[in-house]
């Protein structure tokens, strides 16, 4: 068991009164940081927490239940800000795979560029990469936004059920693949759709809906350069006892 | 002229004719619901040899027998302990009514066991039923949530299952009511489709950081478990150890199925005794035994099945089918304020008949059990099918112990290989254990009849 104590020690005054929690992860255990984040970190009112050398680790800022502040200075592996609820997790860096995956609420930055399945099976909350996001960026979203500044992997939204996603550069092969109700946006060129998926025009809603996404990831790009891709939803009904003869 | 007369092909008999003719009718493949129906080697082809003059039994009905049973001792915090054994294996709200939930919770709960979610996530009667609830995290993510993580005791990360391992799931229109579809994120009637897989893991090496993910999230208090399909059993079985399971269910092709393609069910996965042998080969040859736990499922019925599973390694096993079974799935009849009241119209209406039926994927159960039509779910009463499942745990239990005793076993975890023949060369090969009169298993040994092997040398 992590001695939290030790580690809370290690605390600073911010600016505004509250205090600042800094962990280095070169000294002190992954372990140590996300028990601090799930059990301690509310009680001690604590206003932001930082993480230094962060060096790739993977589930930093998991499972988090609370309006926490976590910046993350510097590159982080797997699943960061995994399973987030209520908290806004930035990464000064770039995130591996699977970053804010299952989010349910909360805001994760991702400032650098993100690996496969960023936002994967998100329910809620807003994921903003200023990168690029590699492949299957929001498969099986079930709800949550994701804005990337940058360009997106193939088979991005993957089985995506609910949700938008907001893509300011390209898409490679197979974009919105077994689509069902989330909804794409995208303002470069997609180098192929996926099965089901087809594009869409632009209504007053949707740039609405995309004026809104970039003004929360505090982006400039125009609205009406965005193109809608939905589900065609043509798989939606196999028909597979059509006959019932059987 | 009667077909008594008549010669039947053996390649194209009436149900190779059937299956092309339906196929050619409507262009689909058929789905449906149960699991296996073509027979494979299974438990009935092992038999105990009990004690006699050189083993000692215990006196049947009274000598203590411990059934007390440990899962997820390897890493968790908070491991795992049932009374019995015998599991309620994982099946989802949506496949079944919440009602039915409801009973396997209580009847779980009242034996002293665990029971599983499955897709689409964990219905609040379920968590109120179940004093033990494994919580599964499936390919679909449907309704999976960090709050029901926490609430739940142990995590299940499906990579397969028995009936159709590396096929993914479905669940058709006509069961993705409001209810369902709403914790499933879906639109209500369509029919659904769950992953075949996880959408933020790819492979073994993936899986061991998945699984510290989940540690970290629970800090490090809850088994995970890691289940598989039975297809390359040894192998997966050492790459979910490797991975960091505390506990590793192994399914085989014998286990039950809500909706899936027939071509699955019947041909893909291999029977649950082979499996078996081979998850604990693997776990043999990792000296992991006693370290983590296995679970095997995948047609077990009877306290029999259970304790040839035991003896030949598992820890415990998981019944979904055979629980369905004792909540009325294929009875002539179900129960209503305490009256049985016939269904065999209904079961007629479906084109089937009690003890045939597995039309389970249509919604339209003709006892309850899997549907989620408000009209049909309702013949179901939680504490009717709470109480039939309880007695059916009961009586697998006592079987179980009663075996036990005869083996001469103060615990029913003390069964063990030796204790077990074959009747089948098949059998035999598959479980790792003698044809029944000889010292033989057939790829291991050369033993001969009688005991006596290829050199004539007697064994003991």
């Amino acid at each position: 068991m992590a001695n939290l104590n030790q580690v809370a020690e290690r605390a600073s005054p911010a600016r505004g009164g509250a205090h600042v929690r800094e962990f280095d992860l070169s000294r002190d255990s992954l372990r140590q940081l996300n028990l601090y984040l799930h059990k301690q970190a509310v009680a001690d009112g604590v206003g932001q927490i930082r993480v230094h050398n962060p060096d790739g680790a993977h589930s930093i800022a998991c499972g988090l239940n609370a309006e926490l502040d976590v910046q993350i200075h510097g590159h982080a592996g797997y699943y960061v800000a995994g399973m987030n609820q209520h908290a806004a997790v930035t990464v000064h860096g770039n995130a591996g795979p699977g970053a804010a995956e299952n989010m349910m609420s909360g805001r994760v930055h991702v400032k650098g560029f993100a690996s496969t399945a960023a936002g994967a099976s998100a329910h809620g909350g807003l994921l903003i990469i200023d990168g690029d996001a590699s492949l299957r960026c929001g498969i099986s979203l079930k709800g949550a936004d994701i804005v990337v500044g940058g360009s997106v992997g193939s088979f991005s939204a993957f089985m995506a059920q609910a949700g938008r996603i907001v893509i300011c550069g390209d898409a490679e092969d197979a974009l919105g693949d077994s689509l069902y109700e989330a909804v794409i946006y995208v303002r470069g060129k997609v180098r192929s759709l996926g099965a089901d998926a087809r594009f869409e025009p632009m209504a007053d809603s949707d740039r609405a809906a995309v004026k809104g996404l970039l003004a929360a990831a505090g982006r400039g790009e125009d609205p009406a350069d965005f193109k809608r891709v939905a589900s065609a939803k043509s798989l939606y009904h196999w028909h597979a006892d059509a006959d019932q003869e059987y | 002229m009667s077909t008594r007369d008549l010669e039947e092909s053996a390649g194209f008999d009436r149900h190779t004719i059937d299956y092309i003719q339906r196929a050619a009718a409507s262009g689909l493949y058929e789905i449906r619901g149960l699991g296996a129906k073509r027979r494979v080697p299974n438990f009935d082809d092992l038999l105990f040899l009990a004690a006699s003059l050189s083993r000692y039994p215990l006196e049947g009905y009274r000598e203590r027998c411990s059934t007390k049973t440990l899962l997820g001792t390897r890493f968790a915090s908070k491991p795992i302990e049932l009374a019995i054994p015998i599991t309620v294996a994982g099946m989802s709200f949506g496949a079944l009514s919440a009602r039915v939930k409801e009973a396997l919770g209580r009847a779980a709960t009242e034996v002293g066991t665990s029971t599983t979610t499955g897709d689409g996530g964990m219905t609040a009667e379920e968590r109120a039923a179940s004093k033990t609830l494994v919580y599964q995290c499936l390919p679909s993510r449907y309704g999976f949530n960090p709050d029901d993580v926490r609430r739940a005791d142990a995590i299940e990360i499906v990579i397969g299952q028995g009936a159709k391992p590396g096929g993914g799931g479905m669940l058709l229109g006509q069961k993705v009511n409001p209810r369902v579809a709403r914790m499933r994120t879906l639109p209500e009637g369509v029919d659904q489709r769950s992953a075949s897989r996880h959408p933020d893991w790819t492979g073994p090496d993936d899986l061991v950081i998945k699984i510290k993910e989940l540690r970290e999230i629970t800090d490090w208090e809850k088994p995970i478990y890691v289940k598989v399909g039975a297809t390359r059993t040894f192998n997966d079985v050492k790459l979910a150890v490797h991975a960091g399971a505390d506990v590793v269910v192994v399914d085989g092709m014998q286990g039950g199925t809500a909706a899936t393609q027939t071509v699955f069910i019947e041909h893909v996965g291999i029977p649950t005794l082979a499996a078996l042998r081979q998850a604990v080969d693997a776990l043999d040859d990792l000296n992991m035994r006693g370290t983590v736990q296995l679970v095997i499922s995948g047609g077990i019925r009877s306290g029999a099945d259970v304790a040839k599973a035991l003896a030949m390694g598992a820890d415990a096993v998981a019944i979904g089918q055979g629980v369905l079974v004792a909540l009325g799935c294929n009875s002539d009849s179900y129960i209503v304020n305490g009256q049985h009241l016939s269904a065999r119209e209904d079961y007629a209406a479906l084109g089937t008949a009690p003890g045939f039926c597995h039309h389970c994927h249509t919604g339209k159960c003709p006892v309850g059990v899997t549907t989620q039509d408000p009209t049909l779910e309702l013949r179901l009463e939680p504490e009717v099918g709470a109480k039939r499942l309880k007695n059916y745990l009961k009586t697998v239990n006592m079987e179980l112990t009663t075996v036990a005793r005869a083996c001469g076993k103060q615990d029913v975890h003390h069964l063990e290989k030796e204790d077990l023949v074959a009747l089948t060369v098949e059998a035999a090969a598959m479980a790792g254990v003698p044809l029944a009169g000889t010292t033989w298993i057939p790829g291991r040994s050369s033993g001969g009849p009688s005991g006596a092997d290829a050199s004539g040398r007697e064994h003991s």
